[in-house]
Order: structure tokens, then sequence, then C-alpha cells
């Protein structure tokens, strides 16, 4: 018998911030007075907001509790499809909260930001290799920022040349972000379906890429986990109407080193930094979603670009044909700081880092193929998909299985994604997870299986030993209570 | 490699479980004419310490506070954050995981977030506050896309002192739409002029910034005045500093539809400018047209309180492209952020500290005035103000540089209109000994 990593524990309470405090207490030291109280205009005097009055002790005790009902890679695996939680280095934050980084001004003169600059160039240059890709944008600050960077690039080269396009195909198996992104441009989906082996046929993006379509936006590998192997004659086939191809990088995770996305046809492709690149997710961001184009594209990256001039950094807003400015200043410096680092500590290694990845997903889904229904029977690349087929007969859903997952002490996995698959299960392990984890998780999802055979009731139950049960999200929406104030 | 746990033994077993030959052989389902004919083609890998080396000695190329005071402010500002905060933060709990979309491991990010939610309502007088975007800019779009959702309208009025990079975050985002937008001019006071809103119609919003970028607060009052004669054009509140409201009167309070900004000032170190922290407050009858993620109070199976992401039908990946935003990630970290500083400053601190803010800006404002320089708008401000300094003084700020002072943000390329006009920034963390030095050094010249 396997000792799983969740167990029971010592659970504390802990009430609501607003709930707290008492008048007069404070938790910050407040700089010294040393100058006079000057008029104030009293038609603009406000009463300040009703916050309530804390010690630092009773923030730091309220912050930790919370902390503790949470669960993080640092906490155990977390095999989240498409998203890449992987481990998120130490070393990282350590550069990232360097004074001079930290504390510097984004409107210093460029000549006393010089090092910032050049981690930011070094960083173009650097992912640039890594994909094949000609020029980067570091300013987008998350995936689908950078989703809508490429948008706003495909809709400007267009322009470029006096069209306007309405429609963008986006096949079943893209990123649940795409739609959304195209249409902040204008563009309507043209929804696609991939074949029978789980990836798109040319044929199909051949009879629908017209004159009125600005291009394609796909993700590759796609949400099934599997490599577009057709790319290069689709790009062909959207090139030849002028179209434009857009990757979203998502799953870049399993490319590293091993395909050169500039090679395959592809025009702009987003990379997320917090995946690939193992900077943290901080419970939903802050990220960074840099974007690559080929050369014909440079012309409309966003500004201000970062110009090097013999070893010396400059900002230049001197490019008429770009898309403008996406971000205040010039992106999350604080995230691409962290990529940095992660980069110049693997180096050529990158390529093992994807090699794993994949080792990883394939080792899992070998594992599991005769306990969960397989969505597609072949190898995969970064992650497996799965599905509560097999279950159905038990009523037991994905839901079920995932929700019972998280009483051995592991994150579920994507669930219900791709759409393509009913009832998917989707589990991206990544490369920093050892063999052992990998056997425990496998171990974990059997027994829960031969739990939904022997008594389904436990699993419509679970989980049973986090802070709080299945919550009611019905009332949730129904009735919204957005803040404290709202009816407790 | 550290990060890397497999050994070579590993790699052998999983290859026979995987049915591969070798790491190679598990990428065959990818096309020889796809395969990558280079190895990468980058350094060899840093040892931790290396990179210790070679980061601190980037870093230190930078110019910043203690050896560097830096009057800047112009969207981010320099102060204080305790040690506890960022202690808070290094909790790894909440900086390693992702976006709760499984509540029962993820109360401590939902209950932060719901409580930040709060502070944030709170703090700009409004009735509810989403869980974040990326920074103050794109939080501004957001709100324009959003008025324009709710009045059907496709015609924007905006401030020419809101800051003039946010204008250009909003015209990316709204020009490939085909919005139109309508700059507002400022007046000699330091704030926008509003006369002309009267004769423009069919407006979806009309969007201000207070304090604004000369740093004079708006008369927010009027603005909304303005717009109430049967028009439903929406009082958007823009704002870098938010702060200020600690000593001024709350956007909501004077009748703001949408308030955003950004949430820097709250905790969040200033990174050269990013990561930020987009806060977006509307009125509870907008609340389905919102983007972003909203968390919920709700209950358990047992009747215990819990909170829960909701309205996800708002969302990218439910509506598809029909969503209120193509959001996702956002700056939640940020956000868990500034609800411990907020915390930590409380009602009590918060009132304190604004006020000391005001008056240290007021104190610089006095003496540069007595210094015989010139603060050419009158309306009242918060922590940043312009001055008007005399030909040629930008050879003297250039010089200061040399001395370790910044002396202010030059307006001219922004506002060419004002030449040798500089907007200068007091926070908490500028003694009065600081301040006295550089007016003693602006004399000089």
């Amino acid at each position: 018998m396997k000792e799983f990593a969740g167990s029971t524990g010592l659970v504390l309470n802990e009430p609501l911030l607003f709930d707290k405090g008492k008048k007069g207490r404070s938790g910050i030291s407040l700089p010294r007075r040393d100058v006079e109280f000057s008029p104030l205009d009293e038609t603009l005097a406000g009463d300040g907001p009703d916050f309530p009055d804390l010690s630092e002790v009773e923030v730091v005790r309220h912050f930790t509790r919370l902390s503790t009902w949470n669960f993080g890679v640092d906490t155990g695996m977390y095999p989240l499809g498409s998203c890449t939680m992987k481990y998120n280095p130490k070393t990282n934050e350590k550069q990232a909260a360097l004074p001079g980084f930290a504390r510097a001004h984004p409107l210093l003169p460029v000549g006393l930001s010089q090092g910032a600059l050049k981690v930011m160039f070094e960083l173009e240059r650097l992912l640039s290799e890594i994909t094949g890709m000609d020029a980067v944008s570091l300013q987008p600050a998350a995936g689908a920022h950078g989703e809508f960077a490429g948008m706003l690039v495909f809709h400007a080269y267009h322009a470029s040349k006096g069209s306007r396009r309405s429609k963008i195909i986006v096949p079943d198996t893209a990123h649940g972000t795409n739609p959304a992104s195209a249409a902040l441009c204008g563009y309507s989906p043209v929804n696609v379906k991939s074949n029978e082996k789980g990836v798109l046929s040319a044929d199909v993006i051949a009879a629908v890429m017209d004159d009125e379509t600005a291009g394609i936006m796909v993700t590759n590998p796609n949400t099934l986990g599997f490599f577009e192997e057709n790319i290069r004659e689709i790009a062909e086939i959207v090139h030849a109407k002028d179209g434009l191809v857009y990757a979203d990088g998502a799953n870049m995770n399993a490319m590293l080193g091993i395909v050169s996305m500039g090679d395959l046809g592809i025009d702009v492709l987003h990379l997320n930094l917090h995946k690939t690149f193992s900077t943290p997710h901080g419970g939903g961001g802050p990220g960074a979603g840099p974007i690559c184009v080929r050369k014909h594209l440079e012309p409309f990256l966003p500004v201000p670009r970062i110009i090097e001039d013999n070893e010396k950094y400059h900002l230049s807003y001197d490019f008429p044909l770009s898309i403008g400015k996406l971000h205040a200043f010039y992106g999350n410096t604080g995230i691409i700081i962290r990529a940095y680092s992660y980069i110049l500590s693997l180096g050529p290694e990158l390529k093992k880092v994807s090699q794993l990845a994949v080792l990883n997903a394939n080792y899992i889904k070998e594992k599991l193929k005769d306990t969960l229904q397989l969505a597609y029977d072949r190898p995969c690349m970064h992650e497996c998909v799965f599905s509560d087929k097999l279950q159905a007969s038990l009523k037991v859903t994905t839901l079920d299985m995932v929700k019972r997952l998280i009483d051995y002490g592991f994150h579920p996995p994507t669930i219900y994604f791709p759409l393509v698959v009913p009832g998917a299960i989707m589990i991206e392990p990544t490369e920093t997870e050892s063999k052992e984890d990998l056997d425990l998780f496998v171990e974990a999802f059997k027994e829960i299986v031969t739990e939904a055979e022997e008594d389904p009731e436990r699993l419509y139950n679970a989980p049973y030993r986090t802070k709080v049960r299945r919550l009611d999200e019905t009332s949730a929406a129904r009735n919204p209570r957005l803040t404290c104030g709202d009816g407790a | 490699m550290r990060y890397l746990p497999h050994t070579e033994e590993d790699v052998t077993q999983m290859l026979q479980v995987a049915r591969a030959s070798s790491l190679d052989d598990l990428f065959s389902s990818i096309p020889d004419a796809c395969r990558r004919k280079t190895d990468l083609r980058l350094p060899e890998p840093l040892t931790e310490w290396e990179l210790n080396d070679l980061m601190a000695s980037l870093s230190q190329s930078m110019a910043v506070a203690p050896a560097y005071k830096v009057f800047l402010g112009a969207g981010s500002y320099e102060h204080h954050i305790p040690a506890s905060v960022s202690y808070l933060l290094g909790r790894s709990e909440f900086s390693t995981s992702y976006t709760p979309y499984q509540p029962e491991i993820s109360q401590g990010t939902l209950q932060a977030v719901f409580e930040y939610q709060t502070f944030v309502a709170s703090l700009l007088g409004m009735d509810v506050a989403n869980a974040s975007l990326y920074d103050g800019a794109s939080a501004l779009a957001e709100a324009l896309l959003m008025a324009a959702r709710v009045n059907r309208l496709d015609k924007m009025a905006i401030s020419s002192l809101i800051h003039p990079l946010y204008r250009r975050v909003v015209k990316t985002y709204l020009e490939p739409a085909g919005f139109e937008i309508i700059e507002l001019p400022y007046s000699a006071d330091g704030r926008t002029e509003l006369g002309k809103l009267e004769s423009i119609e069919g407006l979806a919003a009309v969007a201000v910034q207070s304090p604004n970028f000369f740093g004079c607060m708006e008369d927010l009052g009027a603005a909304s005045a303005s717009l109430t004669r049967g028009t439903k054009t929406l009082l958007v509140v823009s704002f870098t500093e938010p702060l200020a409201y600690g000593l001024y009167k709350s956007p909501g309070s004077q009748g703001a539809d949408i308030c955003c900004g950004e949430g820097q000032s709250f905790g969040i170190p200033q990174s050269y400018g990013g990561p930020g922290l987009g806060m977006f407050a509307c009125l509870r009858q907008y609340v389905r047209s919102m983007p972003g993620r909203l968390v919920g109070r709700t209950e358990d199976r047992e009747g215990k309180r819990g909170f829960v992401l909701t309205l996800a039908t708002r969302e990218q990946h439910i509506r598809r492209e029909k969503a209120t935003s193509n959001i996702c990630t956002n700056s939640g970290l940020c956000a868990v952020t500034a609800a411990m500083y907020m915390a930590s400053l409380g009602g009590s601190g918060i009132r304190e500290l604004a006020r000391l803010n005001y008056d240290k800006s007021e104190y610089l404002k006095k003496e540069l005035r007595k210094a015989g320089f010139k603060v050419p708008f009158a309306s009242p401000t918060f922590n940043e103000f312009v001055v008007e300094f005399p030909a040629g003084f930008e050879a003297i700020h250039q010089r200061l540089l040399g001395d370790k002072v910044v002396a202010g943000l030059p307006l001219a390329p922004y506002y060419p209109e004002v030449p040798n006009h500089y907007l200068m920034c007091a926070t908490e963390t500028k003694t009065q000994k600081d301040m006295d030095t550089l007016v003693s050094q602006l004399k000089r010249g």
C-alpha cells in the first residue's frame, strides 16, 4: 500500500478581514511627519474608506491561514492540461526582487535603466532563437493579451494592403480564449473540426479559407496533445489567399529544441512565460504573453521597441505601421526577468525539458489507458486526454473522479476541455514531476476507479479532506454576493 | 539540472512503458519536414551562483532609491512596502497556484480576492469590483468597451489629461473595431474642459482621470452633472494613484458609473512598469457586462461559508466570441498583494498616509514657488504637480541626473504646447531634507 500525500490535519478557521480588527490598530510603520499640515480644499476632501484597522500580527496570521487552504505547485503535482504547471524556480523570484529591478521607475531616462533594457532585449533574442521566429515583442501581459496582439497584427497587415477581412478560422482543438480575442478585432470565428486522428486536415481548411478570411488560429501541439502534422500544408493554403497563420503557444512546452515554429509557415506565435518558461501563475496571474513574428510582420509589432546600438539600449516609438501600445509601459518586466533567469539557467538543456515533458505524458497515458478511456489511442506530446466513458455505466463522472483525486493530495487535471471530447480529463504532468510522483498519481486514479465500482456515493460527495466541501455555484451566480457587505 | 528529476534509469524504464526506443523517438509523429534542423544556439547553462552575479550586475545599473532621489510619478509611484507584505506574498501556496477553478483547494486565493474586491469597492465608493485586469491602461480600455456594450453606442469622449500612455492603449484596443474617440481639451486650471460635452450626441462614455496626468483633482461632481440631462452616457473615472482616495472623495460618491485604474501603489513593486494591477469597479446594475473574473460568496454542502468564481457566463471560456472580454490570466497575485497592503494600512492608516503624501508634495510645491519657479495649474493636487522651469532647464535636469537626482518628468514629449513643464512627485518616501536639497540644487541651476 502506497502512502499518498493527502491526509487529514488541523485546518484552521479564519474570519473575513472585515469582521476583524479594532479602531486604532495599525499594521504599518508610518513614516515620520517632518512637514506641516497644509491647507486642504474641504469641498474635495472625503471621509476615506471604511477599512478595518488591524495589527501587523493579525494581518500576517490572516493571510498565512488563508494560504494553507490553497494548493500550489510547491504543494504537489498539478497536472492541468494546456496550463503547464511546472515547478517555479526560487532563484527567479530572487532575481526579480533585486532592488535595482523591483524599485525601478518605468519612465527613468534610458541611460539610467540599461540593465532592465538589456534583459528585455536579450530575452527577445533568446525567444527568437528558441521559436525560430524573427522578431519578438514582450509587451503583452498574458496569453490572451498576446492573442489579441496577434489579431491586431493580422488586422494591421491587411489594412496596410488596403483590405479588411471579417472572418478567422478557429479549430475545435484551439485554446479557449481564441474566439474572444479574435472578436476584439471584429473577426467572426469560423469553427472547423479536427479529424479522426485529432488533428486538422488540409482539405477542411481549404474548404473554408477565402479572401474574406484573415487567417487561422491554431494551437500546436493542440489541446488534444497532438502535433498538427499538416500544419505546413495548411499554412500554404492560408497564405495562398494572403491570409496569415497564428499559433497559440500555450503548448510550447513540448516543442523546445524539437520544432522551429518559424519553419512551419507560422506568421505570429505567442508564448506564455508563465507556462513554458516557469514563471509562477500567481493564483491567476500576472503572467506575460510575448508575441513572435516573422520578418514581414515585424513593422507591425507593438511600440515601443527596444533598439540596440553599440551595446546601448533605447526605446523607439518610430514604427509608423505598428499596432500601437498594449501595456501602460513595456510589459510585465518582473515576469520577464524570471523567464530570462530560467532560460539562462537551462540553456541548450531546454530541449531536455520538452523531451521529459513528453516522456511523462506518454508514461501516464500508457499507465492509465486500461483504467480510463483514451480519447485517441496514439502517442501524444506533452499532455494526454482521457474521458469518463468507461465509468458512464457506474454513473460516475469526470467531475466526481477528479474531486476525489483532491483527497489523495493531487490537484485535478483540466476537465471538460477540449469540448471535442465529452467528459474530457486532460493531463499535463510537465517535466518537473518525478517517476515516483507519476506512479503515485496513477495509483491514486486506479484506486478511485475501484472506489467508483464499489461505492460510487463516496465519489459523489468528494472531496472530504479540504477546508470546504463541494460548493453551491448555482446560487452564487443567481444571487451574486461579491463583497463582504453583500448579505452574509 | 536541478529542476529535472529524471535519472538515466528512470528514463530507460519510462521509455519502455511508453514503447519508444529513445527520447527522440517520442516525437516520431512530427513529420521530418517539421523537425528543427539545428540545435538550440543558446549560451551554456549558468549555475545558480553565476546567475546571481550576472543579475546583480545588471540590476546595479538601474537608478533606484536610496542611491538616487527619484521625483517621478506619472503612473508609477514609490511607496514604502512593509516587510510583512513581501513575506506574506512569498507564501508559495498563493504564488504557485493556478486560477482558482477548483474552489475546494483554492479557498485561500478565493477569500483573499473576495476581500480585495471589498477593499476596492469601498475605496472607490462603488458597488462591485472585479478580481483584477492587467494594468490601469488596459482597465480603461476595457471600461470603454464595456460602456459601448451597455449603451450600444460606439462614440466616446476622453480627457486629454488621462495618462498619455493609457490613451495610446485605448486607441490600440478601440480603433480596429471602428470606435470613435473624441479628446476633450484641458483648461488653464489644469482640469478637463467639460463645456463641449453638451453639444456631443450619442456618447457611450465620458472618461476622465482624477487625479489627472497633471496631478490635479478633477471636478467629478461637475462631470457627472453634465451627463445627467436625459443621457445614458456612462461616467468612467480612471486613476493612476488610488491612494488619493484616502484623502479625497471617492469617484463613486460623485457619480462614477465605472471606476478603473492602476493599483501599483498598494504594495506592488514598481518593477520598471509591470506587472501592475488593473483595478476595476462599477455600479451593481452593470455587473453582468463587466469584464474579468469575479469571486462570490456561497456555501458548501455542509452549509459552511466558501467562495467560488462566479458569473462565468460573461467570460471567454464559456461565452467564446460573445464574452465581455478575452481576459483569462489577470493580475491575481498583485490583487492579493494589494489586499495585504490595504489590510495593513487600515482605515485609519490610509487616511494618515494619504494626508502625509499630500502634505509632502504641498511642502515641495511651496518651496519651489518660494525659489521662484511657477506652478501653473491652480487646481488642488495629491502627491504630484506640474512645475514650469525657465527656458533651457533641460540641461539642468540632465546635470542633476549626474548628481543622482531625477527632477521630475518633462511634459513636452506628451504635451508639446508646454515646454519646460515638469511633472514632479513627492510621496511619503521623500524627507523634508530630500526636498530641501532638490530645491537648492534647482536654484543653483
